[in-house]
Order: C-alpha cells, then structure tokens, then sequence
C-alpha cells in the first residue's frame, strides 16, 4: 500500500523531518542532513554536517556565510536532476523566489510530497520561473494569505518609480529592497524599462550582486553610494536595505524620495506608518491569487501550509474541497517585513 | 481617474509642503478637462455626495466575496474603502479571462454619483470598480464617501495653482474670484493658462485674503515711530470676513474657509452690501467670554438652538473692505476707519460692534495700558500704521500685533505619545517645535513637550487626528505631520544647551488648539530665542 506523506513527512521543532531519507528541509537549527530550498537566512542556517542545494544558492549562501559556514559537507543538485537519498528520490524544481530557489519534490513508495519553500508566479527576470509539480501533498508558504495581497504588474510600479525620478529630477530615489533576489530584480526591471544608466547600490547590497553577475546574470552599470556628494546623487536611483532608508545613511542624500519594494506596501497604513513615500508593491512571495492558483494547479488533496496568515488560506483550501493542515512552523519570517531597525540582519 | 488616483496617493505619503505643491502643479498641468477640475472640487472639498453611504459599499464586497475572508480582511487593513479597493475580485469574461476594461473619467464618476437615483448606484458603482485597479477604486470609494484625507489643505491647491499660472496669477487673486467659481472650473483655468479673461465673480460673496500683522519684537519697538499708528486691542476670537453683497452673505475663517452655517444669527444680522473684517467672539451681557466657550461653537458645524442660546456670538469689527460695492481697501486706514465709524452709526447691525481705539498719548502709555488688561479675551493691542492701505498677507511693518503676557507661542505638533492613567489610551502628550530654516528650507524644530489640557472630546479629536497622520513610529512615540497649531502657554523662556533648539521653557502648557491657524504660520524658533531675557 501507498504510504501517505504524513507518515514519512513530519513537522518538527527544528524543520520539516524525512524519515526515509534521514533529512531536514531548510532547518533552523544545526542538523546532520539539510536540504535547503533557497539562500535566505531564515530558511539558509549555517552549520550543518552536510547540506543540498541548487548551485547558484549554495554560492550565494558562501557569500553571505563564508565558504565553509554552510556545511562541512557541501552538494549540489541542479534543477530537474534526481537523486536517491536513503529510500526516497529526491529532485529540485525551480521555485521562481530568487535566483536558486527550488522546490524539493519527494517520492516515497509512490506517494509524491512537494516542498515549495517561498515562492512566486509572475515572470521574474532575475531566476526561472516556478515549474508546477503535481503531487499528494503540496507544502506551501503563506505570506500574503489573505485576498487583500494582489501584487499589480511590476513593469507598472517600475513605472511609478521613473515618473516619479521625472518628476522630482532633483531628488534622489532611495528605494528600499532586501540584499537577496529583490535586489537584482529591481535592478533587472530598471533595465527592461530602459533605465540603462548608472545604479547607486547601498554597500549591504553589493556582494550578492557581485555573486549574482558571477552566475551569468548581468546587471548593467552598478556603482556604490556610499562616499558620494549630495548632488552626485540628485535625479538618481539608490537602492538600499529596508533597515537604511529611515535611517541617517538616507538623511546625507539629496531630498530623498523614500521608496519600498515589497508586498507589504499594498496597504497604506503600512507605508504611512513606515515613513515611505514611494511604496512599490512588488513581491517575491506569491500574492493571494498565486497561492489559489498554483493549489488548484498542483491539484494535491492535500495542501499543508508553514507559516504566514495559513488560517485565510485553509479556509479557501477547505472550500475548495481539500484538507488543509496548519504545520505552523517556526522560525521562518518574511525578509519583506523586516522592521525598519533590523533591516539586513533580519529573517528572510 | 487613474491621475487622480495617484496624486492621491503620492499627497497621502509625501511629507513636505514643496513637494506636494510639484504634484498637485503636475496634476493640473498634465491632466486635461473637465478632470482636473473635478480633482481641484475634490480637494477643495467642495463635493459632497449625500445618497452614497459606506454601508452601500459594505454591501457589495459582501455579495461578491467570501464573507469570513471579508471580515478578516477588513480587520487585517483597518479601513472599509481600502479593504473593498483591495479585495475586489476581477470579474473574467465568458472566455475565463479578465477582459481588458478603462477605468472612468473621474468627471464621469462625479456626474453619476450627483445624478444617479440611489436604487441604480449600486450597479453603477459595480461596474466602476470592475473597471478598476486598486488605487483607482481607493480614489472612488474615498471620493464618494467624502474622505480623502491627503494633508494638503485647499489653500495649497490654489498655491499650486498660482504656480501654475507661472507668476501673472498670484494666489490671493485666485482667493478673490474663488468662491464665484463652480467646479469643473474651466473659465478659471483659462485665466490661470491666458486663454481667458480673469473671471468676473459679479455679485457673488467671495473671500478676499486678509491682512495679517506681524509681532512686534523689542528691536522693533525701539524703532516704532510711534504717533504713525492707531491702537487697539487685540481680540481672543477668531478672525472673520464678513461678506454681505447682492449674491449672497458669507462668513469666511481667515484661511477663506466658508463657516457661515455654523453661525446663523450672525448671518441673519448682516442685513447691508459691504465687507467686514472682524473679530468672532463669544459675549455674553457685553462681557467677551473665553476662548474655550467660543471653541464650543466651532466643534460643531451646524449649532443647536440650545447652543446658540448658552453661546452667543457677536463680531468685533476692525475694518471695512468694501461699502455697497466700492472698494476701500487702497484707502489708508484712518479714513477706512471714518468710514467704517460712520457706516456702523447708519445701519448699526445687530450682534455687531466696533472694536473700539485705544487712546493712549505715547508708546509708554499703551505699554501700561496693556500690561493693565487683565481680562482673558485680550490677546494683546494690535497697532495700524494710520497710512496703511488694506493689503493682503503680512507687509512689513504696517501692522503690529504686541501681545501681552504669559508668553505664548504658536507651535506645531511634531511627535505624539500616550498619555498616562485615565488618559493612556489616548495619545495626549505631545512634543511641539518651531520653524527655523533648515539646509533644505523651512523645518520644525522641537522646542517643548506638554500634556493636554483638553476635555475629553477634545481628547478623542486630537487622538483621531493623531493616528490619521502619523508619519513613523518609534515604539510608543508617533511622528506626526505638520499640521496641527497649539497655543502654548509658558513662565519663561531660557537658554539651553540640552535642546537642539538651544531653549527650554518653563511649565510650558497646552492654553488651546488652533484648528484657525495653516501649521505653516506657527511661530518661529528666532521669536521664541528673542523672549530669552539677556
Ligand atoms: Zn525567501
Ligand atoms: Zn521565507
């Protein structure tokens, strides 16, 4: 007989648990055997015996951890290839979060559980797009679990920035993104809606976007804005980790128009209460719709959700005639919501 | 609507003065008739639109989504009209996609919001938001409900305005013929733009913008030729413009805000064509009561009988601006000031009387005579150079106004904190500043803290104003926009090198709210350092 994922998939204190296969998913404390679906820090812990990712994570994770801070052991697993580890067949699906991110799918005895850690439907020219995995079990996120979280086109709120830096061409637009995938996709779509010239990067940001252009996606012309005069910087583009932009590093710019990109900037008491004057809502988490459509996509019976508003998104599941199953994980925030004092050290 | 909508939202995020002023200025510059127009109704809040209730809206998100996932929602963003503007589910086609529909004209929005029967606005208003993204619905749905609440007052509307006109119309010109105008307002910006004649508001009551008097400081009394001007004392009202013309009577704040239905029986009393300039005063058998007593009538926007009864207003006349149709204002003042004499004596309006001319032979004089004044409607003496022609804004030294013990300043709320026992839920401790100029133009810089000393309705309007301005919080402490004037009492000013503004003040209290005075007109921080005794 077919064993149910919930036999051989568990939710424990230190991360999702595999039996068969003797491993975790994206730990958050030390462990023998982990596999990590994306270079984040709070699903990307260092200090493993041995962990399994995609290249392009296990590289970003060296630079942000050090070399040999993310295990003793270090494999990598490159999209789509498959691989036995004790009883189970594993393989990586990209998950479209950032660049690297996957999915971990997981066969037992023919019953099929996929891990999505965080994800995303809409084109991201910055990683490969989310590959839908039909399965038993789909395991999902749940950041924006609530239909008020509908992300607009990006293209569009890139848009809004430009008419803005038009508009006010003497000010300088800091906009505030997370160091990991935010970053470059920003910088990405800047590009795409001709934007060719220079982009002043806060020093937080530069690293990954180094790694980032070793990985073979090109970012154009990125320069450092730290050090520079008040009116090199009027009329440009500054990006900068969330934590910088309220903070005296953005006061020595000229005039700064405070931007955000995240999510979260759908709701205006959030920009207000942030000091954000410029809020573009682009996320790398899944929006309401993304979730609902990529549960009916993956069509699984049963959907378990990790962590963020999971009570809005098992009602829907339960609705839509499955189970639904709160794993209420912890440890895992959302580097979107890093509060204004944290910023870069936060969880992601 | 799509312009509109985002100036909506930039003005709701956007802090400074200067840079509000370069959105509304792109906003009329770039958006064609007659939407600009309607935007400028809009935020002039000259619409209302009676027969569309947020219960209207309430009703249909609820037939079209999941009513637990509603309510979780509007838990989650805490406001109805952003909520539904968020929630709102796109409706496909017949092929299952979303059809590609425009969003309205924001002037077909007010059109049919004034003229659509109540039982066929709810259809209308589906279809609208179909038709709509977030922000767009935002902007109907806070339009129709008459809460747009975007911090920037109508006065820097016309600001912007006048900017657009680029310098051949300045901002008291587009006061003057303002309220002879009617949205979408196309004949003034053919004005504005030199396509058209400056529009003739004919007989109608407009506002003219007031003259205002600086404060007289001791190096200015030093060289105050004193036997140029006249005296008077300096009422603790609220200054009006009495406007009573063939097209109607008004009654405008100084800030050219109509409040002429919150004061009926002054209304009734203006039986004459002329335009006074006066001061709004609670009396009471002759006797001028305290400004808190007038602060009741100004809570309320249309007066009950009982109110009017137990708070019954007069005006304090100081000049006259027009006499059946002629126009004083370039005479200087003594003889405005014969003629408003005379024509008080022909028509001698009820609930009206002149404010009366201090006699006071030398400078000394009036000094004692104003330290003497020990009741609390005197403010302080005002003096007019007796040559002063009635101009607008605040021309050196043709007016003075000297006012009188406990020190008083004008200042901005900048940060907001809970208060503590019975009033810890509201935030009523507050941190005050004054302008100064900064590297990047005027700034605020806080020179006090004090608590309230309000009623408890007081408390509760100030609370609300608070959390619908903050800007940032840090922990428990909320910064606020500029915005809100308090007149704070205090002992005395000395020197401080603790304090950023280099000056602490002595048991500084909250003596009243200002709602009458632009936050931009507060005191500055060289008027506070000059009470430091040497
Ligand atoms: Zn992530
Ligand atoms: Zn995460």
């Amino acid at each position: 007989m077919t064993p149910h994922p919930s036999g051989w998939l568990t939710p424990r204190p230190e991360g999702l648990w595999c039996a068969p296969g003797g491993f975790h998913i994206d730990p958050v404390q030390p462990v023998a055997h982990a596999i990590v679906t994306h270079a984040h820090a709070d699903h990307a812990r260092p200090g493993h015996e041995h962990v399994l990712t995609t290249p392009e994570s296990l590289a970003i994770m060296r630079t942000r951890m050090g070399e040999d801070r993310p295990a003793r052991e270090q494999q990598e697993l490159r999209y789509g290839e498959g691989l036995r580890i004790g009883d189970v067949e594993v393989r990586l699906e990209p998950a479209g979060h950032v660049l690297g991110s996957a999915q971990v799918v997981m066969e037992y005895r023919g019953s099929r559980a996929v891990v999505s850690g965080d994800y995303k439907r809409v084109a991201d020219p910055s990683c490969a797009p989310f590959v839908p995995v039909a399965c038993d079990v789909f395991v999902t996120e749940a950041t924006f679990g609530l239909p008020v979280f509908r992300h607009p086109d990006p293209r569009g709120e890139i848009g809004r920035l430009l008419d803005s830096v038009r508009l006010f061409a003497e000010r300088t637009h800091v906009v505030g993104c997370y160091a990991l995938g935010k970053c470059q996709r920003l910088i990405l779509l800047l590009r795409e809606a001709g934007w060719d010239g220079p982009i002043y990067l806060h020093g937080a940001l530069m690293s990954v976007c180094d790694t980032y252009e070793r990985l073979g996606v090109p970012l154009g012309d990125l320069r450092a804005a730290t050090g520079r005069a008040r009116a090199e910087l009027a009329g440009a583009i500054v990006l900068a980790p969330p934590g910088a932009i309220a903070d005296r590093w953005a006061r020595r710019l000229a005039d700064p128009v405070v931007g955000l990109a995240s999510g979260w900037m759908r709701v205006r008491q959030r920009a207000k209460a942030r000091g954000v004057e410029l809020p573009l809502v682009i996320s790398d988490h899944a929006d309401w719709d993304e979730l609902c459509r990529t549960i009916d996509e993956v069509d699984a019976p049963e959907i378990w959700v990790t962590h963020g508003r999971e009570e809005a998104l098992i009602h829907w599941i339960e609705g839509s005639g499955r189970t639904g199953r709160a794993l209420r994980l912890l440890g895992y925030g959302d580097e979107e919501e890093a509060p204004a004092a944290e910023g870069e050290g936060a969880a992601a | 609507m799509i312009a509109f909508a985002t100036l909506l939202e930039r003005l709701t995020l956007t802090p400074g003065r200067l840079a509000k002023l370069a959105l509304l200025r792109e906003f009329f510059r770039t958006e064609p008739d007659p939407d600009r127009g309607w935007g400028l109704a809009a935020l002039t809040g000259t619409l209302s639109f009676p027969l569309a209730k947020p219960a209207l809206i309430r009703a249909l998100a609820q037939a079209r989504t999941d009513p637990v996932l509603f309510e979780w929602s509007c838990d989650y963003v805490g406001d109805l009209a952003e909520t539904v503007s968020l929630i709102w589910p796109a409706r496909d086609d017949a092929f299952g996609r979303n059809s590609v529909r425009t969003p309205p004209m924001l002037a077909e929005v007010v059109d049919g919001l004034m003229h659509t029967p109540k039982a066929e606005l709810p259809a209308l208003l589906e279809g609208w938001l179909d038709a709509s993204d977030p922000p767009v619905r935002y902007a109907i749905l806070k339009l129709m409900t008459g809460a747009l609440r975007v911090g920037a007052s109508a006065r820097l509307a016309k600001t912007a305005l006048a900017e657009l006109a680029g310098g051949s119309v300045s901002v008291d010109e587009i006061e003057e013929v303002w309220h002879g105008l009617a949205p979408p307002y196309a004949e003034l910006f053919d004005w504005l733009e030199a396509r058209g004649p400056r529009p003739d508001p004919q007989d109608a009551p407009v506002f003219r913008s007031p003259m205002l008097a600086q404060p007289l400081e001791a190096a200015d009394i030093a060289a105050l030729d004193y036997a140029a001007y006249c005296a008077e004392w300096k009422w603790d009202g609220i200054r009006v413009q009495l406007v009573s013309v063939p097209g109607g009577r008004r009654i405008y704040s100084r800030g050219s805000d109509d409040v002429s239905a919150a004061f009926p029986e002054i209304v009734e009393a203006m039986g004459f064509d002329a335009v006074l300039d006066g001061e709004l005063l609670v009396i009471r058998d002759g006797e001028v009561a305290p400004f808190a007593d007038l602060q009741q009538r100004l809570n309320r926007k249309v007066p009950g009988v009982a109110l009017m009864e137990q708070h019954p207003v007069a005006v304090r006349l100081y000049d006259l601006l027009f006499e059946e149709g002629e126009d004083l204002r370039a005479l200087p003042f003594e003889q405005r000031r014969a003629r408003l004499e005379a024509w008080f004596a022909t028509h001698r309006p009820p609930r009206m009387d002149l404010s009366a001319v201090i006699e006071a032979a030398d400078f000394d004089t009036l000094s004692s005579l104003r330290d003497g004044a020990r009741a609390a409607s005197i403010e302080g003496v005002m003096l007019k150079r007796r040559d002063s022609p009635y101009v607008a804004g605040r021309p050196k030294g043709l007016w003075w106004k000297w006012k009188r013990d406990p020190l008083t300043i004008d200042a901005v709320v900048m940060y907001a904190q809970r208060g503590h026992g019975k009033r810890s839920s509201f935030y009523s401790d507050y941190t005050f500043g004054l302008w100064r100029d900064g590297a990047e133009g005027a700034e605020l810089v806080p020179v006090g803290k004090a608590y309230s000393g309000f009623t408890d309705a007081e408390l509760a309007q100030m609370d609300r104003w608070i959390r619908n301005n903050t800007t940032r919080r840090y922990g428990p402490v909320r910064e606020v926009a500029p915005g809100l004037v308090l007149e704070i009492a205090f002992d005395a000013a000395q020197r401080s090198n603790r304090h950023k503004s280099g000056v602490a003040l002595r048991f500084p209290r909250v003596a009243r709210l200002r709602p009458d005075k632009p936050f931009e007109e507060a005191d500055r921080l060289e008027t506070l350092l000059r009470l430091i005794p040497s």
